[in-house]
């Protein structure tokens, strides 16, 4: 039964911003199912307002429409497209709320839209918790297994309290309905827990609904990924067993596939319920989730929950198994049967099977706890990790060292040397779930503690258990061996040891030990992950390393270029960087080499073994590169290794890859250090007679008061080598700057603090361009919405810049070029400058690709990072414009006059953190990048544009209603005529006295309310907080009075998040926002595809 | 081969195929010697049954997940009454058993029965090479046993090979015994056995199916003594082309056009019955995960199997047999095997894969209910 034939045109909804539970993956996810689609021959229309995203590149859709995911834009572009068909299961929870929202409004039906993949009664069987309960109870009764935790369900919090007495008591689990990755869920272990969780549910969840469930805490927590074809046909994919058992999300848990635990019995019983549940729910084709718990006394198993869509398990699941269930879910859904469809890797097979695995993957997750210090670091049924690290080895041990190292956080790996620590102590640690938690169990076991005490303060399985103990064994051996013998270093090897932990346990440098190593002849090899355990041939190079006895890389003839990868996503290091590394993959593949990826990231498009020539899943450390580059050099030449694209990972290699003999291509190690060194940097500036901001560094509070005292408060500190403007803050005065200095715990002899001239009310200019030695592509201009000082991550940006002219692009060309010249770079450098007055300023330069470049590329419609990527192999931009992949003529910096404006927004993850007394944490901006995802808004004007990146980041803003302001007094001036303008366009201002009165004294309206800490009025009146909390507060304008300490206005602005209210918090936001309101109440804003908008611009160029 | 390897932790091992290739690893159960044919099986859970199903005899499994033992050894999964394989290659053994049901260590299990093993070797290449060169004799060797390869080799190669022996005999029960149906009693079948799994007639006691368990000796007098509204025709170790006693005993069974079931070794049975061939394949079909097509309904159920030896029947067409017209009901989508045969004409149906699983999926537990429904039919 081949392809529908009445389906040609098929809308698909991509998943927004990277937010902390909803990824990459969805990229991932995406960009198969659309090519999937296209090669179907079918019409694929996309919508996304992520552009770091691969999936939003012109070629994977026919129109591809950067525009927010909200109902009211995608009937917009189904009134223009008049898709056939919508398939909402590859785009996450936002995909599916989406389409379910456009069933409910009755728009699908109104243009004769069908959803494929799954009806809405299906959707609402498996995620509504009531409807799911019935299901699992119809599965009971079929099959005789499986069964609900017992619960309630609760739509108001009296339902709540009595509740729990009907479940017997507390702890109890509350899970809000419809909401994505478990926001809002939590364990409540008495009344005041519960009031806060559920009072917070009840409001997150959109159809106002709480779930309260008996507690499993403690249980293993299972997941299987199954797909289903039109013919009932099933098949399960995967199963993951998670390491860290019941009461911590999955996507925070470490988890391993295949299952390692469960015999054939129970594991067959978990099937049978999750057929049964999908056969149930009514999921038509394509893929489920299912989360099981089984008590570890008795294998009694409970059903937790399904997700009837493609989800981060199942980006998992197929690079973990190689069965790309995205992309068989697309064929699944225009028709096609699972038996019709060929096994990709085996090309012999089919897909109606089951993969087998004949190695061990374990995903450990990253978090970043680092950057929201107030924030709890519990680990609980709320998901809070921002990235994750797959490792692949052939047995547990291996890969779970692999995974911890692929973390590349200091402290991630284990540590054999120096005193553990009270045992007690450390097992009453490790009771708390917290990211590291696996570190602590590490060091209560070298401190004496036994199996059995390990489990009974972790409840983790005592097999896993077990295999900790083989880990700690095998680094007593290392230690205790008189000497390194092959036999002892082939089997630290074995379970995962990576040089530098022997070197850390012997004694001795990390380089010594590979030499010795390799003087032994002990090597990894490279092993297939083929879906069959090499019951089949595989055709497709998807490699893992293992310390084991026969490699699998075949010989090949066309010169390699090996691409290093990002590695998990974190804060300051996301989906951005992976792009630019697919964009170098698939360019060099067209320009004739033969392209090698290495990266850990499982969300990845990079990892996608469709991607590159090759794929290793390996860890991005030195060793595990040059083990690469070692073997690929026995299978044939290699041109080069790529390590400008992933962001500081492949960059801090570098030199160390070099200094090994490997060849590095693009920008220079060395040019690099110029770049990121300051003095080097001071000097190439200098040469260049470009103004830097006066700065010094210093190593003591003294010596930084006396750099203060000469440059002049506000002072920018930072400490040196830190990634994402970590632990950067803005001084006003003299007392924090000593505060800063006492608490800073970074800051030593080797490690100075940076102190630099802090430029108040400058304008913040992003620059991306391309150099080859001889000439300048200038990518792109972005100018920041909000002034300097905030992070460039977190700053919202405007291309082409809005208030800059042709003078000042001139000026940033100059110094461009001069400072590409004097860096030496081959390929992508981007730099940050700020004008302030008129003069121009270098904050500083990168010599790689920068989180910018999908947005440029996608702003103006040229292919940077693929740029980059060729003139890194000794391509010249010249050639690059002759060939058409660059403009014939002009840059990103001469775009015509009618050009459209992208707005970049970034997404902050506010909603997701709470302090461990519950409250949420501070949402103000500042130096330190904190931001998750970003999404771009674009349109023919600035408020347009503005106003979409808006309603796709954070939900639309309103055009009308009550805005309530507030402001330091810095920015009262700047406050007065946007407050004018939303006056204008008829809203009721509020504001606390202060702000009132200056905006009386200026002839504007102001409605005075109470600040929280004057409390309800004698009458009863409200204040801000509980006026914003009953939701009768449209807009907040609030501005931070200083950065020290909890800031007044903290409880405004976590009202806000938890209200979903617009928030601004730098009068820069407020201009553009009212622009963008401006915009709103002017006419229809359209939209149009990102290929609209390339003809029109290349037309332009022309 | 009564020595544990525990407490004797590293003791050399090594495995011999007969084309020359070792593998050196440590030993793992029992040390001491032992010979079969290499076989993979690719499950990742389930070796309990795996060790304990009949079919496994005289063969040296190898068992492509890495770690093995993580649940133990329990006492109700067993499928016989005792462990089959002549040696089992693992490449990463657990040392502590960690399951509910676990009673002792499989490490422990394979020293009380004297299963010689391997650990620690490149499972994966090993599987590899099978896979290229097809299964083939091999040998295992652990402490002090081990001599020089050259003499290793010429005792592997002096072994028989797989093909052409009957090995039924050897595993199938010698006394008859009944497994009572569950609930009430609805039919009676005489399972003969050829290498039964526990699995299997239990699977029938579920559908009110008293089973009757023959010797693979057993006559036709024997079977209609005990009445049977269905004869049933189990899976089993061996070359079928060797299988003239049980061949003869289901053709008196078509005679009487009883109801007709056959599993694995019984699918090949009633395909030599029927005039077809059988033949070895080159590294079998083991595994948990097959894709085999129902060609009446076009569906796909996941399947377990374990056979070396398939029925070489015409899959395009419907073939002309003494008991009337036959079929081919399963195939296998991997490589196009037969892996069910039917008449048209009379109740007699057969598949090659194990419905009953254990280890596997319950995909394919209908079949029973469809031989339910041919002894109905019958009735009727």
């Amino acid at each position: 039964m081949p392809k529908r034939t009445d389906i040609q045109s098929v809308l698909v909804i991509g998943s927004g911003p990277i937010v902390i539970g909803q990824a990459a993956e969805f990229d991932y996810s995406g960009t198969q199912a659309c090519r999937v689609l296209r090669a179907e021959g079918l019409r694929v229309i996309l919508v996304n307002s992520n552009p770091a995203t691969i999936m939003t590149d012109p070629e994977i859709a026919d129109a591809t429409y950067v525009e927010p995911i909200t109902p009211e834009f995608v009937e917009k572009i189904i009134a223009k497209e008049r898709p056939d068909a919508l398939l909402p299961t590859l785009g996450g929870q936002t995909a599916l709320n989406t389409a379910i929202s456009l069933h409910e409004n009755g728009v699908l039906e109104k243009y004769g839209v069908e959803l494929i993949g799954a009806k809405p009664e299906a959707i609402h069987k498996g995620e509504d918790r009531d409807l799911f309960k019935g299901v699992v109870e119809a599965v009971n009764a079929k099959i005789g297994y499986g069964e609900s935790a017992r619960s309630v369900i609760c739509h108001t919090m009296d339902d709540v309290l009595k509740g729990v007495e009907q479940l017997g008591g507390y702890p109890v689990v509350v899970r809000p309905s419809f909401t994505m990755g478990g926001a809002g869920s939590g364990f409540a272990h008495d009344e005041e827990e519960l009031r806060r969780i559920a009072g917070q549910g009840l409001t997150l969840s959109p159809t106002t609904e709480v779930l309260l469930e008996e507690s499993i805490l403690g249980w293993k927590e299972y997941e299987l990924e199954l797909m289903r074809d039109k013919h009932d046909n099933v098949v399960v994919v995967c199963s993951i067993e998670n390491f860290d058992p019941m009461g911590v999300h999955t996507g925070d848990s470490i988890t391993v596939a295949p299952s390692m635990t469960l015999t054939d019995r129970e594991y067959q019983i978990l099937r049978d319920i999750g057929i049964a549940v999908i056969r149930e729910v009514g999921v038509d084709t394509g893929g489920c989730n299912i989360q099981f718990a089984v008590n570890p006394e008795d294998g009694r198993v409970i059903v937790i929950e399904m997700n009837p869509r493609v989800s981060r398990s199942s980006a998992l699941a197929s690079k973990a198994t190689g069965f790309p269930i995205a992309k068989i879910a697309a064929k699944l859904a225009v028709g096609y049967t699972l038996d019709e469809i060929p096994n990709d890797i085996t090309r012999e097979t089919p897909a109606s099977f089951e993969p087998t695995l004949d190695y061990v993957v374990v995903k450990a997750p990253r978090f970043a706890f680092e950057k929201f210090p107030q924030a709890d670091s519990t680990l609980t049924t709320t998901m809070k990790s921002v990235g994750e690290a797959m490792a692949i080895g052939r047995n547990f041990t291996e890969a779970f060292q692999k995974a911890l190292r692929s973390l590349e956080k200091k402290g991630s790996q284990f540590t054999f040397v120096g005193e553990p620590g009270d045992k007690d102590a450390l097992l009453r640690e490790a009771v708390r779930p917290t990211d590291g938690r696996i570190n602590t169990v590490m060091q209560a076991i070298r401190a004496g503690a036994t199996p059995e005490e390990v489990f009974e303060y972790t409840k983790i399985d005592p097999w896993f258990v077990d295999q900790l103990f083989l880990i700690k064994e095998t680094a007593d051996e290392l230690a205790e061996a008189p000497e390194l013998t092959a036999d002892l270093l082939a089997e630290a090897k074995r379970h995962g040891f990576s040089d530098q932990q022997i070197g850390e346990i012997r004694g001795l440098r990390e380089d010594v030990v590979r030499e010795v190593r390799h003087a032994l002849g002990i090597r990894p090899v490279y092993k297939t992950v083929d879906t069959c355990a090499a019951e089949f041939a595989a055709q497709t190079p998807y490699f893992y390393s293992s310390y084991d006895e026969e490699s699998e890389v075949a010989p090949r003839e066309k010169p390699a270029v090996i691409i290093l990868g990002s590695g998990p996503n974190r804060i300051g290091q996301g989906i951005e960087f992976d792009y630019s590394c697919v964009h170098a993959s698939f360019a060099l593949s067209d320009a004739g080499y033969e392209t090698v990826m290495v990266n850990c990231n499982p969300e990845t498009v990079s990892t996608d073994y469709d991607t590159s020539d090759r794929l290793y899943f390996e860890p991005l450390t030195l060793e595990d590169v040059l083990e690469i580059v070692h073997a690929e050099s026995l299978a044939g030449p290699i041109a080069g290794v790529v390590v400008q694209l992933g962001g500081q990972t492949p960059l801090g290699l570098a030199q160390a890859l070099k200094d090994n003999g490997v060849p590095i291509v693009g920008t220079s190690p060395e040019a690099i250090h110029a770049a990121e060194d300051r003095g080097a940097f001071g000097q190439v500036l200098a040469e260049a007679g470009l103004p830097a901001p006066k700065h010094g560094t210093a190593t003591t509070f003294a010596g930084a008061k006396a750099i203060a005292d000469e440059i002049g408060y506000p002072v920018l500190v930072r400490p040196s080598y830190v990634l994402g403007g970590r632990g950067m803050e803005i001084v006003y005065d003299e007392t924090r700057l000593a505060s800063y200095i006492a608490e800073s715990t970074e800051i030593s002899p080797s490690r100075p603090v940076l102190v630099d001239r802090f430029l108040d009310d400058a304008i913040e200019i992003d620059v991306d361009a391309l150099y080859d030695g001889e000439e300048l592509y200038l990518g792109g201009v972005m100018e920041h919405i909000e002034e300097a000082g905030i992070h460039s991550g977190d700053s919202a940006c405007a291309l082409p810049p809005i208030t800059l002219g042709g003078f000042d692009i001139k000026r940033l060309r100059a110094s461009t070029e001069a400072i590409a010249r004097g860096v030496g770079v081959r390929g992508l450098i981007n730099i940050q400058f700020a004008m302030a007055g008129d003069i121009l300023y270098v904050l500083e330069a990168n010599p790689r690709a920068s989180r910018t470049v999908p947005f440029t590329s996608k702003a103006t419609a040229v292919p940077l990072a693929k740029a980059a990527a060729r003139i890194s192999l000794g391509a010249t931009i010249a050639e690059l414009r002759a060939e058409g992949l660059l403009p014939a003529t002009g840059d990103g910096g001469e775009l015509p006059l009618d050009a459209p404006i992208s707005v970049k927004e970034a997404v902050m993850p506010w909603s997701r953190f709470r302090d461990i007394q519950g409250r949420g944490v501070d949402t103000i901006l500042g130096p330190e990048m904190r931001s998750t995802g970003e999404v771009m808004g674009i349109d023919s004007v600035f408020g347009t544009a503005y106003a979409k990146s808006q309603a796709g980041a954070y939900g639309p803003l309103p055009t009308k209603g009550r805005a309530f302001i507030s402001v330091a007094n810095r920015d009262k001036r700047s406050m007065i005529f946007p407050a004018r303008e939303l006056v204008a366009h008829g809203f009721e201002l509020l504001a606390t006295s202060g702000t009132a009165e200056v905006l009386k004294r200026n002839g504007i309206n102001a409605t005075v309310v109470r600040k929280q800490s004057e409390g309800t009025g004698p009458n009863g009146e409200r204040t801000i907080v509980q006026l914003i909390h009953d939701g009768e507060v449209d807009l907040i304008v609030n501005t931070p009075y200083g950065t020290g300490g909890r800031l007044d206005g903290y409880d405004i602005r976590t009202a806000a998040v938890a209200r979903s209210v617009p928030c601004l918090t730098t009068v820069q936001a407020l201009a553009a926002a009212v622009q963008g309101i401006d915009a709103l109440n002017h006419g229809d804003v359209g939209v149009r595809s990102l290929q609209e908008h390339a003809e029109h611009l290349t037309a332009a160029r022309d | 081969m009564t020595t544990s390897t525990r407490g004797a932790a590293k003791v050399p091992a090594v495995l011999v195929l007969e084309d020359g290739r070792t593998f050196r690893g440590r030993a793992y159960g029992a040390v001491g010697e032992t010979f079969g044919e290499a076989v993979f099986s690719t499950g990742m859970t389930g070796y309990q049954e795996t060790l304990t199903d009949p079919s496994y005899d005289r063969q040296i499994v190898v068992a492509t997940a890495p770690q093995i033992g993580n649940t133990g050894w329990n006492d109700e999964d067993d499928e016989s009454s005792r462990i089959w394989v002549s040696g089992y290659v693992v490449r990463d053994p657990a040392r502590v058993p960690s399951n509910w049901r676990a009673k002792r260590s499989l490490d422990d299990e394979l020293v009380a029965q004297g299963v010689v093993g391997i650990s620690g070797i490149d499972t994966r290449a090993l599987t590899r090479h099978l896979r290229e060169r097809g299964s083939m004799r091999a040998g295992i060797f652990s402490g002090e046993v081990i001599a020089p390869e050259a003499e290793l080799l010429e005792r592997v190669q002096a072994q028989p090979r797989m093909k052409g022996l009957s090995l039924y005999e050897e595993v199938a029960t010698k006394e008859a015994y009944v497994v009572p149906a569950v609930g009430e009693k609805k039919f009676t079948v005489a399972a003969i056995d050829l290498g039964i799994k526990g699995m299997t007639p239990h699977r029938m006691a579920e559908r009110g199916i008293e089973v009757h368990v023959l010797p693979a000796t057993a006559t036709p007098e024997d079977i209609y003594a005990v009445a049977p509204d269905g004869v049933f025709f189990s899976n089993g170790p061996g070359d079928p082309a060797t299988a003239d006693g049980p061949v003869a005993l289901m053709t008196a069974v078509l005679e009487r056009r009883t109801p007709l079931f056959g599993i694995c070794f019984g699918n090949q049975i009633l395909g030599r019955a029927l005039g077809f061939g059988t033949y070895k394949l080159k590294y079998g079909h083991r595994g948990i995960n097959q894709p085999v097509q129902d060609r009446t309904t076009g569906k796909v159920e996941v399947t377990a199997h374990n056979h070396g030896f398939a029925v070489d029947a015409p899959l395009d067409k419907v073939s002309d047999t003494k008991f009337g017209r036959a079929e081919v009901s399963h195939v296998c989508l991997n490589d196009n095997v037969v892996e069910g045969l039917q008449l048209l004409d009379q109740p007699a149906f057969s598949v090659q894969y194990h419905p009953e699983a254990a280890a596997g999926p319950h995909d394919a537990a209908y079949l029973f209910d469809r031989f339910v429904s041919l002894m109905e039919g019958q009735r009727a």
